[in-house]
């Protein structure tokens, strides 16, 4: 577990999209590993820039999609050939041309709802509480019209002194100190 | 048509292209921002948005009361009976699911094909699926007979050991309609994450903060966060483009399957997914031209999404047209003797009017006019064309299911269909019921996703030069 009291970061301010990506680009390649940037709309480039290459969204899609697939196909299967078998018009009980249009539905149920529900649990999201929200300037900016970058006490090159004058190097909006 | 005159000097014109622009210049981040959570987060709401609330929540009265006559009662309060079984129940279900297509298809298909114009009326036009889904889903279930024993249409382990039979197409649309609930209420909701965030951190009163916070779940907007927050949008749509076209494939497969004539035809599918369509975009008209009037979004939905509309009405318009002309073919070239004669009697029997109806509101009226751009960027004329579409869109299912069934095979049993008090009631009723609705989510949720339209301003791309400036 991280500490819960203390210092969480610093968090710089920018103004445009492109300062915040050039900052970023090069406190990653200055060696800094725990940064995270927060911008009002998705950045691609920020995210490329703090080596965010890519997530496992698809994967757990694609799993989900399959066992919905599975699920009601397998469902479908046995309530017609075992629980309850109907002569319907003298077809075979197992009629799998029309088993495919529910187990096709619950393909996309099981899939969007893994799709949603995994991107959420990734992100950490139910989150009742972040550090960030005590910066002053964050609650307006982050989800309106500014963009920030934030490096984290966590990261072993962090000093409070020195990666504030690091970070002003970069002629941010504002620096400000995050705490727990 | 004075207000129609496209003048190359006016301001709403890109003259790079010569198209009206998706957003009027001048807007930045920060001032769409205003513009739209202002309506939501103002503490005065206009008079106005009470007395149309008012109008609504009364006509949507009258199907609580319709609906509690009807429990009490049962079905026969209907004028369903035989030969046409299927009645006004069947009829607004089609249009109300058919409506909600062009909420999905503008969220889902126009983001994979990267129309960002799509992006300002995707929020709202969503909405208006989970609320004509809300309407549609409620008339099957009404229409049971016993709706509180709906739930045995699932299939679930109980006492009688009885399970469900999965050949019928009537209960491939349980899963059909059942998903397609589900994953338009997730993808609108997913879509509203960042914008609730947005709302939480601009909101005065403690009430507004509070719900909003819970809702926008902690979103903070972090680029990790936003990446995979992007994938999951693409994959939702992924996932929602097959799921729009067979939701409307398997309600059509409850006709086509059977084996009546006016049915009983491989053309279905596609002709009524062009249908929801069709009827789905004018619904949208419908509703986005009084409200980017009310509430002065006309920078926000400019002429560009009128004309836009405009076009895919259009074109599917023509794959409706297509769909009757195969229809007519069909009954002339299968040679059946009950073919040509249900075609016969759709046109000229004695319920023939409504066959016209439909022709002149589906074909007539739009597929003459749409072609011409000074239509379609007046605003009058496009919200009288989304109602006549909306009309001949429903008079295509009155047509489909009662023209086809009360003259059946035996003269003996012929009838006719006339719809009762409580037949109107309870459609009206729902009209009353998504107006409600509708004015709810346009009072307390964001309407135009902000986090999409700052992706359309122009401070919003980072340059080239910038990128390359910072080497790479």
């Amino acid at each position: 577990m991280p500490p819960r009291e203390g210092t969480y970061g610093l968090l710089a301010e920018f103004d445009t999209p492109g300062d915040l990506v050039r900052a970023a680009r090069q406190a990653r390649q200055d060696g800094w590993r725990r940064l995270d940037c927060y911008t009002p709309y998705p950045v691609e480039e920020a995210a490329e820039a703090i080596g965010f290459h890519r997530n496992k969204v698809p994967l757990v899609t694609l799993v989900g999609g399959l066992m919905g697939l599975a699920a009601m196909f397998s469902l479908e299967t046995w309530i017609s050939t075992l629980a309850y078998p109907l002569n319907i018009g003298g077809r075979p009980t197992y009629s799998w041309p029309a088993f495919i249009v529910p187990a096709y539905e619950w393909t996309i149920l099981f899939a969007g709802l893994s799709a949603a529900f995994g991107m959420l649990a990734l992100n950490g999201l139910p989150a009742l509480y972040h550090p960030l929200f005590n910066a002053p300037n964050f609650r307006d900016g982050a989800t309106t019209d500014k963009f920030f970058l934030c490096l984290e006490a966590l990261d072993p090159k962090f000093d409070l002194k020195e990666t504030k004058v690091y970070l002003e190097s970069f002629q941010p909006v504002s620096v400000v100190e995050v705490e727990y | 048509m004075a207000t129609s005159e496209v003048k190359i000097n006016d301001p709403g014109i890109d003259p790079a292209t010569g198209e009206f622009r998706v957003i009027a210049p001048g807007q930045t981040f920060r001032s769409v921002t205003e513009k739209i959570a202002r309506i939501v987060l103002t503490p005065t709401t206009p008079l106005g948005w009470f007395a149309l609330f008012g109008i609504g929540g009364a006509v949507a009265t009258m199907l609580l009361v319709a609906v509690v006559w009807l429990f009490l009662i049962g079905v026969g309060i209907w004028a369903i009976t035989q030969p046409v079984a299927w009645g006004f129940a069947i009829i607004n279900f089609v249009w109300w699911i058919g409506i909600g297509h062009a909420g999905t298809l503008i969220s889902a298909i126009l983001l994979l094909f990267k129309q960002t114009w799509r992006n300002s009326i995707n929020r709202f036009a969503e909405a208006m699926t989970i609320f004509a889904v809300v309407c549609a889903g409620m008339f099957p279930l009404i229409h049971v007979g016993r709706p509180w024993l709906g739930y045995w249409l699932l299939p679930y382990p109980n006492t009688m050991n009885v399970w469900p039979q999965f050949r019928s197409p009537l209960l491939w649309d349980v899963f059909a309609v059942s998903t397609y609930a589900t994953i338009s209420v997730v993808f609108w909701y997913i879509g509203m994450v960042p914008d609730f965030g947005t709302m939480r951190d601009r909101a005065e009163s403690k009430v507004a903060q509070y719900v909003y916070g819970m809702l926008s779940m902690g979103w903070r907007g972090s680029v990790r966060h936003w990446m995979r927050y992007e994938t999951a949008s693409l994959l939702l749509a992924g996932l929602a483009t097959p799921l729009v076209l067979s939701v409307h494939t398997v309600i059509s497969f409850d006709f086509a399957v059977a084996v009546l004539p006016g049915w009983h035809t491989t053309i279905f599918p596609p002709y009524f997914v062009a249908g929801a369509i069709y009827s789905g975009f004018a619904m949208v008209l419908t509703l986005a031209i009084p409200l980017r009037k009310f509430y002065h979004l006309e920078g926000l939905v400019t002429e560009r999404h009128i004309d836009n509309m405009g076009k895919v009405m259009l074109a599917t318009g023509f794959i409706v047209g297509y769909g009757y002309g195969m229809e007519a073919f069909m009954a002339w070239y299968s040679a059946s003797h009950w073919e040509a004669f249900m075609f016969w009697n759709r046109m000229f029997g004695p319920m023939g009017w409504s066959y016209w109806v439909l022709v002149t509101c589906n074909l007539a009226i739009p597929l003459t006019t749409l072609w011409s751009r000074k239509l379609r960027t007046s605003i009058p004329f496009m919200f009288f064309i989304s109602i006549v579409v909306n009309t001949g869109m429903w008079f295509e299912r009155f047509v489909i299911f009662v023209t086809s069934l009360y003259r059946d095979f035996l003269p003996s049993s012929w009838g006719t269909y006339r719809a009762t008090k409580w037949d109107y009631m309870t459609y009206v009723g729902t009209l009353g019921l998504f107006t409600a609705l509708f004015l709810l989510f346009v009072r307390f949720l964001p309407m135009i996703p902000m986090s999409e339209i700052r992706m359309m301003l122009p401070g919003a791309k980072i340059k080239a030069k910038a990128a390359a400036e910072a080497g790479d």
